[in-house]
């Protein structure tokens, strides 16, 4: 039976919520965000979107495609899509926010952290959640976290965003 | 799309889609050699053997390259320090290669179909870098990344293909390639050198240069292979390059937005003028540059699956 843990006006509220959290921790001086494709891009997007509202100010934004940097390479069946990793800024001596949608096992964080290493070298990484499920795999956390949701490992916590899914947002947690 | 091949011998049994899979893969890979650390981390731990039975410097180096960038380990095999001087087969050398674990072979050979010997007889992934006069999948696949990246598509493109036609494995390449994807193709070359019912390869065969200019999007110069005139195609270099040749004046029949491409090494005042090879209308060099981003998108592909051998 799939559970409805947050709708459209509770995951704004959030963001709101995450974007004064951000400011509040360490201003705008040298931040920027970076969004782990797929819907973490769109909730960067819409960080900085808060950002701007509360500030005033326009902070750098960039795409990070995880794929070539993943552990996981050689264990699953086909070769996963790559796509465009787009960051136009010099990383280095910023402080960067990294976003994603969900915070599981912290491999994605693991392969993100890497990634942005070779683009060079940030004062500062942190990292942003719409939603921390639990059951890490590795000795990473979140320092933004939208929502706990605490789940077993059979369940699937499904993050739906309009634009990456064409849906009302919603974040639903189901069983396998 | 999931790419389910080992081996990449050519474009003649590729899909469409399956092109514009390594089209676009390629696309994501491009930015990688922009970076100030050209290096991920995607093959660590593989081994790419490149094989080259014929002389090459872009392809070798582009392949190397796309392996390095890629984290994989390469080793390159000429073949006039090998040991089929001394009389091994060419699936003896390569099992005995293979045998020292190596996860992909890049193969150029003499013989046309020497990639599919191989395929069936090892065990690792090949990779086809030009068979004879049969294919030269990477060289087209290159060169329609860099006409997708300059006309934004490939559907209804006019191109050109120029020069020795019989004798091209660019040729054929790019003709299974640009048909797939809905460019028109027209041929053009001496007749001696037109192979007789390539028409039938879905191709407009014509012999008029700047008719052929007049009426394209884009031109491929191919190289005249002055190693594979022996039979005397051609009485003289001079008539070739007048008749065949490209040069500013020739160009001007077209349209400026023409560009001009070749798959090196160029013969400067044979199949192009030294104005047209450094002129503006030229994509030359990124034809080389978009090389390694294809290469990487074909080594990634072939590597990373685990499907069923497809041949």
């Amino acid at each position: 039976m799939p559970q409805k843990i947050m709708d459209h006006e509770t995951i704004r509220r959030v963001i709101q919520r995450m974007a004064h959290e951000i400011l509040e921790k360490g201003g705008v001086e040298g931040l920027a965000l970076i969004g782990i494709r797929t819907r973490g891009v769109a909730l960067a997007e819409r960080l900085k979107k808060a950002i701007k509202n509360i500030e005033g100010i326009e902070i750098p934004f960039g795409v990070l495609d995880i794929t070539l940097y993943r552990d996981d390479l050689t264990l699953v069946g086909a070769t996963p899509l790559v796509r465009q990793t787009k960051i136009d800024f010099d990383i280095t001596d910023k402080r960067i926010v990294l976003v994603d949608d969900v915070f599981f096992s912290g491999r994605t964080t693991r392969a993100a952290l890497d990634a942005l290493i070779d683009f060079g070298r940030p004062a500062k990484i942190e990292l942003a959640v719409l939603v921390d499920r639990g059951h890490r795999e590795l000795p990473i956390r979140a320092d933004f976290v939208g929502k706990n949701i605490p789940t077993s490992k059979n369940q699937k916590v499904k993050v739906v965003l309009g634009e990456t899914d064409g849906q009302q947002d919603e974040v639903v947690v189901e069983d396998k | 799309m999931e790419w389910k091949r080992k081996h990449l011998l050519g474009l003649e049994e590729l899909s469409k889609q399956e092109i514009q899979l390594i089209l676009e893969t390629a696309t994501s890979f491009k930015e990688v050699s922009f970076r100030d650390i050209k290096k991920v981390p995607a093959l660590r731990g593989k081994t790419v053997v490149t094989l080259f039975f014929e002389a090459s410097t872009r392809t070798r180096v582009s392949f190397e390259l796309a392996a390095k960038r890629l984290s994989a380990d390469t080793l390159n095999i000429a073949i006039n320090t090998s040991s089929t001087s001394k009389g091994e087969t060419l699936l003896d050398t390569a099992k005995n290669i293979e045998a020292m674990n190596v996860d992909a072979m890049v193969v150029r050979h003499g013989l046309s179909g020497s990639p599919f010997i191989l395929a069936q007889g090892l065990n690792c992934s090949v990779i086809n870098a030009g068979d004879g006069c049969r294919e030269h999948p990477t060289q087209a696949l290159l060169d329609m990344f860099t006409l997708k990246e300059k006309f934004g598509h490939l559907e209804g493109l006019k191109i050109a293909l120029v020069g020795d036609i019989l004798h091209s494995r660019v040729a054929r390449s790019n003709i299974w390639g640009l048909t797939k994807l809905g460019a028109q193709v027209t041929v053009c070359g001496p007749a001696t050198l037109m192979p007789r019912g390539i028409e039938q390869m879905g191709v407009g065969v014509d012999y008029d240069l700047k008719r052929v200019l007049k009426n394209s999007d884009a031109v491929i110069a191919l190289r005249l292979q002055k190693e594979r005139q022996e039979a005397k195609f051609l009485p003289s270099l001079r008539e070739y390059s007048r008749l065949f040749g490209i040069n500013q004046d020739k160009l001007s029949e077209g349209s400026s937005n023409l560009i001009v491409m070749h798959p090196g090494p160029t013969n400067r005042g044979v199949e192009l003028s030294a104005e047209v090879a450094d002129g503006k209308q030229s994509v030359i060099l990124e034809q080389v540059t978009n090389g390694v981003a294809v290469r990487m998108a074909v080594l990634y592909l072939v590597l990373g699956t685990k499907e069923e051998v497809v041949i």
